[in-house]
């Protein structure tokens, strides 16, 4: 019994983790980038899931059958919360390129209190029902005290996504030009890449990972409200920073980490504080080593 | 004109994509029904039409403004605002005697409703004070400036519930309690830099409410204290309505109490640390800056007028739970210090009265506040980084005709 509570707090802790992870990488991405806390990217994955829920509520009444409804409810979030990362550096991180540090940060913070309440006023601020896109799965039915399909899912899915997303980083000629923009953007430009094209594609890809992490916990969960980005943009920013902020493997490990963590704490501390572990990791990493878990650490220019 | 008229067809058509899901599908997941809101999606093109073009103008009148270089007199015009109210004498010195009639009679000539109103806005002013001297003198990002607000009002709420101090008692030490903490919580993260502290104050921030919220023994956790004393004045007995119009009082002497410590402390060598560290923190510890007792003072002195005023909201409403100290009262006194222009007290003052007052008295209004503030915030970054009345550094030596403007 003591060794299946702990491995189902170990399921849940990973299912938590990559999905963390998932949001972690479009933080970690901007960040190596243009040196920006997106704010606003909770907001996305909320976007997201959001989407997902209005599109698979629609189809449901016009009889749509489950896996259709999946890929299609799927497919419009992810073009849904890419348009909105793609709309949102337009008009709030672009103008502010040059600015001094504090103001796309404050900007930011404007925009995902702006797309928070946007999504309140326009739907409901209560909790909505998210249908259960994700099929249960048969064979899994014995051992669903431990890993759950859902849960399965989940893991799949974001561990493909993160192998997608290094192979089109290490291999592909946009990948090859984020990581010329992220070593040194006016040398980059130098050599002809479209720095402003780059960054958009930068927003576009982790709009997408947040969205893709936004209906897999809808459906895990199985209620979202406008309010469930905050919460999860805050933890996958501790997720980036845990792992190295800028560094994309640091993501994914920092990620897993922080959700085995909180799964862990909740499971055999309290799960009140569960919130509080998170902030807390965050604290002392800052504190003790800022760089992160797989970051190097910068020497100020003078 | 007709490149205007084609780049803003294409927004419409892409703002009227984004929004269709939100603005005209409604789906109840209950009751599996559908509702088309169709008449919505006329009012997002008609507004993403005209909003493309104003965005458009604007931008290209900010690239102008850049273009022409900086020169400050290419610019005097629309900078001038803040000087003008506060160096021409015949605007200034009317302005004020107005401003202090209102203020003297309004609890004579509104009822206590308002002045309890009034009392609110007045605490904001005082916390968009102190969060102006950690944001806006010393270049400090804080997101969780909620947090030394709820330990002033619990320090209140607190001492007496268990030990019935009373008010004027509680008065000085929940300020004390809220730069304490405001050390406590610097000291760690006084290495970090500008944006990683803003996420770690607003890990504070959240963790004070959850704190508040499960501490059950001490705090009483979600229902909060009730029956908290209000001031009192030696002893005397007076009913509720005498009480806010006292309160009202006492919050406009601490008002004023707050413009002058931060504006003595503006000019002074601390202050001008405080923003010397802003500008560029290497240089200004090569010149002998003390990095850490610098940060530390500046979050103390913030936190500080937090824990007072904390104090006070706690006796105004007599009932204090978590749920006053979320997030969204960070984000509102940030935007307070934002609109109003960061370092700048006049402008800050008139932020809090118009955030504050405005929602109270428009109810429509009400419920698009956030949504407001959010896109004021980015507006403001984006147009008006200096807010609305810029902060005007004080300069030294022979007097000129215009005093140099903080742009920034």
């Amino acid at each position: 019994m003591e060794y299946e509570n702990f491995l189902g707090y170990f399921v849940s802790g990973l299912t938590r983790g990559s999905i963390y992870a998932l949001i972690a990488l479009g933080y970690t991405m901007v960040y190596g980038i243009i040196q920006l806390i997106n704010f606003a990217h909770g907001e996305i994955y909320m976007i997201g899931a959001f989407v997902a829920l209005i599109v698979s509520g629609v189809l449901t009444i016009y009889g749509f059958s489950g896996v259709s409804i999946l890929v299609l409810a799927g497919l419009i979030a992810i073009i849904y919360a890419a348009a909105y990362g793609y709309t949102l550096e337009r008009i709030a991180y672009r103008p502010l390129r040059s600015a001094p540090r504090l103001s796309p940060l404050i900007s930011a913070i404007g925009m995902s209190l702006f797309l928070q309440n946007y999504v309140l006023l326009a739907q409901t601020p209560d909790f909505l029902r998210f249908p259960q896109l994700i099929p249960e799965i048969a064979l899994l039915q014995p051992y669903a005290h431990v890993v759950g399909s859902a849960e399965l899912v989940i893991l799949i899915t974001s561990a493909l996504s993160m192998i997608a997303l290094t192979l089109l980083i290490k291999y592909a000629k946009i990948g090859k030009a984020m990581r010329a923009t992220q070593q040194d953007m006016i040398m980059a430009r130098l050599v002809g890449i479209d720095v402003d094209r780059v960054i958009s594609v930068t927003f576009i890809i982790g709009s997408i990972l947040a969205a893709i992490g936004g209906i897999l916990v809808g459906s895990y969960i199985g209620q979202i409200n406008f309010y469930i980005g905050f919460m999860a943009g805050v933890k996958a920013f501790t997720a980036a920073v845990l792992g190295g902020i800028g560094n994309i493997p640091g993501a994914v490990l920092g990620g897993l980490v922080l959700g085995l963590a909180e799964s862990l704490a909740a499971g055999y501390i309290s799960s009140a504080y569960e919130d509080v572990f998170a902030f807390g990791v965050l604290v002392l990493i800052l504190i003790l080593r800022p760089s992160g878990l797989l970051g190097k650490a910068i020497k100020p220019k003078v | 004109m007709l490149s205007y008229l084609k780049s803003s067809l294409v927004a419409t058509v892409w703002f009227v994509f984004l929004s269709f899901p939100f603005m005209v599908v409604k789906v109840n997941t209950l009751k599996n029904s559908v509702e088309w809101r169709w008449l919505n999606l006329l009012w997002v093109a008609i507004g993403a039409f005209f909003l493309s073009a104003l965005w458009r103008w604007a931008m290209e009148r900010r690239h102008r403004g850049g273009a022409s270089g900086e020169s400050a007199h290419a610019d005097t015009p629309k900078l001038t605002l803040g000087e003008r109210i506060l160096n021409d004498r015949k605007i200034y010195r009317p302005l004020l005697a107005v401003l202090t009639a209102v203020i003297l009679l309004f609890p004579f000539v509104f009822d206590s409703y308002q002045v309890s109103i009034m009392l609110l806005a007045l605490i904001f002013v005082v916390l968009g004070l102190g969060l102006n001297i950690t944001v806006g003198l010393a270049g400090l990002l804080d997101l969780g400036y909620v947090a030394f607000f709820a330990v002033g009002a619990y320090s209140y709420g607190l001492l007496s519930f268990y030990y019935d101090v009373g008010f004027w008692t509680a008065l000085p030490i929940g300020g004390l309690v809220g730069a304490l903490f405001g050390i406590l919580l610097g000291f760690p993260i006084l290495r970090l830099r500008g944006d990683y502290l803003a996420i770690v104050t607003l890990g504070f921030g959240l963790i004070a409410k959850i704190v508040l919220e499960n501490w059950e023994e001490v705090t009483n956790g979600a229902k909060g204290i009730a029956n908290i004393g209000r001031p009192g004045l030696f002893g005397l007995q007076m009913d509720i309505a005498t009480t806010t119009i006292y309160t009202y009082y006492l919050m406009i002497v601490l008002v004023l109490f707050t413009i002058f410590v931060t504006n003595r402390i503006k000019d002074s060598r601390i202050g001008r640390a405080w923003m010397a560290l802003r500008e560029d923190e290497i240089a200004c510890v090569a010149m002998g800056v003390d990095m850490a007792r610098t940060k530390l003072s500046a979050y103390a002195f913030g936190a500080f007028w937090a824990g007072l005023v904390g104090v006070i909201f706690a006796a105004r409403n007599t009932y204090i739970n978590p749920n006053s100290f979320t997030f969204m009262e960070s984000a509102i006194v940030l935007s307070i210090v934002v609109l109003g222009g960061m370092g700048s007290i006049v402008g800050v003052i008139i932020a809090a009265l118009v955030l504050i007052l405005l929602p109270e008295y428009l109810r429509a209004f009400a419920d698009y506040r956030m949504l407001i503030f959010g896109a004021v915030m980015v507006l403001m970054m984006i147009f008006r980084p200096q807010g609305l009345i810029s902060n005007v550094r004080k300069t030294y030596g022979p007097r000129r005709s215009a005093p140099e403007v903080n742009r920034d």
